[in-house]
């Protein structure tokens, strides 16, 4: 098969060019350089990122941090397809401490604690020990839109595409969890990678789940993604996959999962990755009269994919409008567009169901009447009935922004 | 002043990748072995540079912070705090008051 993990030879020389000069401001205005950057256009701080190639196993990818790797998904990509190409899947790591390369006949996954049998499975049980499973769905980093909360949050400032859709490969947790044999009085699953903390003392990333949601048969443990083995930045050899979950929990290159018999009491859990405990997780700033919870799920979200804020639109003739949409923990039930800043609202066309804790495209025709500035918004409505609010979110976290989305373009 | 730094962000690393030529099927998995881009972006000169340069770059780079929004001197303070205490970076008092000196003169807002 063609390798997809070339190096764009000129894009690297471009970076290596860049990365030279430490008179940067020359190359910033240079038009080889401004091809590789985005400017995201958020008010309150440097909106202004350069896109690499310079990635293993990666295409252009938005570099939001050098080291250890934020990687965004340039949003071009999500008008493509539902399925996000491997190549162009966000990345997250939170410490840089982890290999470039394993010896696979070494590579094991313990299963320990509270089960009758403590496992080590090599990598050909996972492949061949147990029955495969397949699903559909989205990874979502938990800061995925952060840059739109006002007042603007510490933290990954992704914009809108710490977000990717997979077909995962892999094998049920349930079936690996049954094998181990759990305990009567387990109550909770703790998950590890081979990621390590840099500093000592500091604490090593784990996240935990019930274990009546860890045996509910969609909680998997990947070695494919789209059907190639996953990319390194993506956590080769496998991952936790978490459906309908923020990608938070889905531990990268995992070796470790610990059945607990008492609540997770690790700094990711009662510290890190938690939400008010409030409708949309919505707070003002400096209020603090309110409790703070485990993130926990996706919530519906829907983006427009042809139309990027800005552009031009023809007056009185029908335009297509699409894009992709997800419902969080559940499906998509329906996605409307506005063209009246949300006083009233259409019904869009939905694509193919391909699992409903993926992308779903959707698709309608408009047609713009008046001359001027005009706003397109979508809403994505899940099948729990949960629809994307309309209200601008905040919390101190920056964590689980899904606000109805507005494009402004102009009728000409 | 900061934009132009980002320029120096992406040093390319040599990219080694043995990808897979095989795994359609998903019946073995082959090891990549690659490198990783690194930056050696520093911040810019300033009072309290050499204090953010000698305590933050260990974990991190740079245009982690550089790419921060503007915020006011007492998020930046919670920011440093949450790095002493939560994530160990072993900063003095002096120099975490540096620090928060730095960043809420070159990222501050009122």
């Amino acid at each position: 098969m063609k390798s997809h993990q070339i190096l764009h030879p000129t894009m690297s020389r471009r970076g290596l060019l860049a990365g030279a000069g430490m008179g940067g401001l020359a190359l910033m205005s240079s038009p080889a350089w401004a091809q590789d950057t985005v400017d995201f256009h958020v008010p309150g701080g440097p909106s202004i990122r350069p896109i690499s190639t310079a990635y293993p196993e990666k295409g252009r990818m938005i570099v939001q941090r050098t080291s250890p790797p934020w990687l965004e998904t340039p949003f071009e990509v999500f008008d493509k397809g539902t399925f996000t190409p491997n190549d162009q899947h966000y990345v997250s790591w939170h410490w840089a401490d982890f290999p470039t390369q394993f010896d696979l006949q070494k590579y094991r996954l313990t299963v320990r604690g509270q089960v009758n049998r403590t496992l080590s499975l090599s990598l050909n049980d996972l492949l061949h020990g147990l029955p495969r499973f397949e699903i559909a769905a989205v990874s979502q980093c938990t800061g995925n839109g952060r840059p739109s909360m006002q007042p603007r949050v510490a933290g990954a400032q992704w914009y809108k595409g710490a977000m990717s859709n997979a077909l995962w490969t892999g094998v049920r947790l349930k079936d690996v969890l049954d094998r181990a044999g759990v305990k009567a009085d387990a109550t909770m699953v703790r998950f590890a990678g081979v990621e390590d903390a840099i500093l000592p003392g500091a604490p090593k990333f784990m996240k935990s789940i019930t274990v009546d949601h860890a045996r509910d048969g969609e909680v998997m443990i990947a070695f494919g993604m789209n059907g190639q083995q996953l990319p390194l930045l993506n956590g080769f050899p496998v991952k936790l996959i978490i459906p309908g979950w923020v990608a938070t929990y889905w531990i990268k290159m995992l070796n470790d999962i610990e059945v607990l018999n008492h609540p997770d009491d690790n700094y990711w859990t009662t510290t890190g990755y938690r939400i008010p405990n409030v409708p949309h997780g919505n707070v003002k700033p400096g209020d603090k009269n309110y409790q703070m919870v485990p993130i926990t799920t996706n919530r519906p979200r829907s983006f427009i994919t042809n139309i990027n804020d800005g552009d031009t639109m023809p007056i009185g003739a029908p335009a297509t409008v699409r894009g992709i949409a997800f419902g969080g923990d559940c499906g998509v039930a329906r996605v409307d567009l506005s063209l009246d800043g949300g006083k009233t609202w259409r019904a869009t066309q939905l694509g193919k169901d391909e699992g409903k804790y993926g992308f779903r495209r959707w698709t309608t025709q408009v047609t713009l009447a008046a001359r001027g500035a005009q706003t397109l918004m979508v809403r994505c409505t899940n099948t729990s009935g949960e629809a994307q609010p309309d209200f601008p979110i905040w919390n101190p976290g920056g964590y689980m922004y899904n606000t109805i989305e507005t494009t402004h373009v102009v009728a000409a | 002043m900061l934009r132009s730094l980002l320029s120096t962000a992406i040093i390319c690393g040599t990219v080694l990748v043995s990808g897979p030529s095989f795994a359609a099927s998903l019946d073995q998995l082959k090891s990549p072995n690659v490198d990783l881009p690194t930056s050696d972006t520093m911040f810019p000169d300033g009072p309290g540079a050499d204090e953010i340069n000698g305590s933050c770059l260990a974990c991190h780079s740079a245009d982690h912070i550089l790419n921060q929004p503007l915020l006011t001197r007492e998020a930046w303070q919670e920011v440093v705090n949450k790095m002493i205490k939560a994530y160990k970076a072993p900063i003095d008092p002096a120099s975490a008051a540096k620090i928060v000196d730095y960043l809420a003169r070159t990222k501050g807002k009122s």
